[in-house]
């Protein structure tokens, strides 16, 4: 997945914020933001991601996907941990909205609200949705 | 200031490549710096030199090459996302390359903001 040498790169550690807000399928945004989140943690930097709105189904367990046709890469959420990506918040009224709770989720999340979200949107250097 | 731009809806369909277009132009113009403009999901479309919409529309395609020339900003396609939609190096317009997601990652590290545009 890399297309570089990450140890040649030195230079300052920023934060970077990844905004998840759309489902799995239906739309590409969420596997290639994922490879985006995967390469700037490559790159040593301080990476946050959030889950909000339909994004909290990218993380959901048991995703079955055969019947439409696509790669279910759900599992590679498990690799952000071995990226040392380790800050992952759902926001609380989106899971709640869908019946969803901490426990139906492939990767441990951090539950906040959209004004603790807010809080920590304005700490950051750099915030691309996704 | 040095700004980073990145692109993330094709031309023609969505206005957000218009608008990164106009904002880079306007940037330069105020004297700022572009580190580089990304081309990232269908954005890679851009970069496509077979477009050719009629002559009485905006060719957005020919409008960045322009701009890459007057200004000497790169502009730069991301690999992955290129691949999946069939651009390659032979049908690259001119003043675009083809190049890692790293090249996003380090204009947001080398820009005092980085700009994106799409929905």
């Amino acid at each position: 997945m890399a297309d570089f040498e990450d140890d040649e790169f030195e230079g300052p550690v920023k934060k970077f914020m990844y905004v998840n807000r759309k489902g799995p399928y239906g739309t590409v945004y969420a596997l290639e933001g994922l490879e985006v989140v995967l390469i700037t943690a490559a790159f040593d930097q301080d990476v946050s991601m959030v889950f909000i709105d339909d994004g909290v189904f990218q993380i959901k367990k048991d995703q079955e996907t055969s019947g439409i046709n696509m790669k279910n890469f759900s599992p590679t959420y498990r690799a952000l941990e071995g990226y040392e990506v380790e800050k992952v918040y759902v926001e609380k009224e989106s899971l709640e909205d869908r019946g969803l709770n901490v426990d139906d989720l492939v990767i441990p999340a951090e539950v906040l609200s959209s004004i603790e979200i807010a809080d920590l949107m304005d700490g950051q250097d750099i915030i691309v949705s996704f | 200031m040095k700004l980073g731009i990145m692109v993330s809806e094709g031309p023609f369909t969505h206005q957000a490549s218009d608008t990164a277009y106009l904002f880079t132009k306007a940037a330069l113009e105020k004297g700022h710096e572009i580190v580089r403009v990304f081309f990232y999901h269908d954005g890679v479309n851009n970069a496509n030199k077979s477009a050719d919409p009629p002559s009485d529309d905006r060719n957005l395609v020919s409008l960045w090459s322009d701009l890459a020339s007057q200004h000497g900003i790169e502009l730069v396609v991301c690999v992955a996302a290129a691949m999946r939609r069939g651009i390659n190096d032979e049908l690259l317009a001119a003043g675009f390359k083809i190049s890692g997601l790293g090249q996003l990652v380090e204009a947001g590290i080398i820009g005092d903001k980085l700009v994106t545009f799409g929905d």
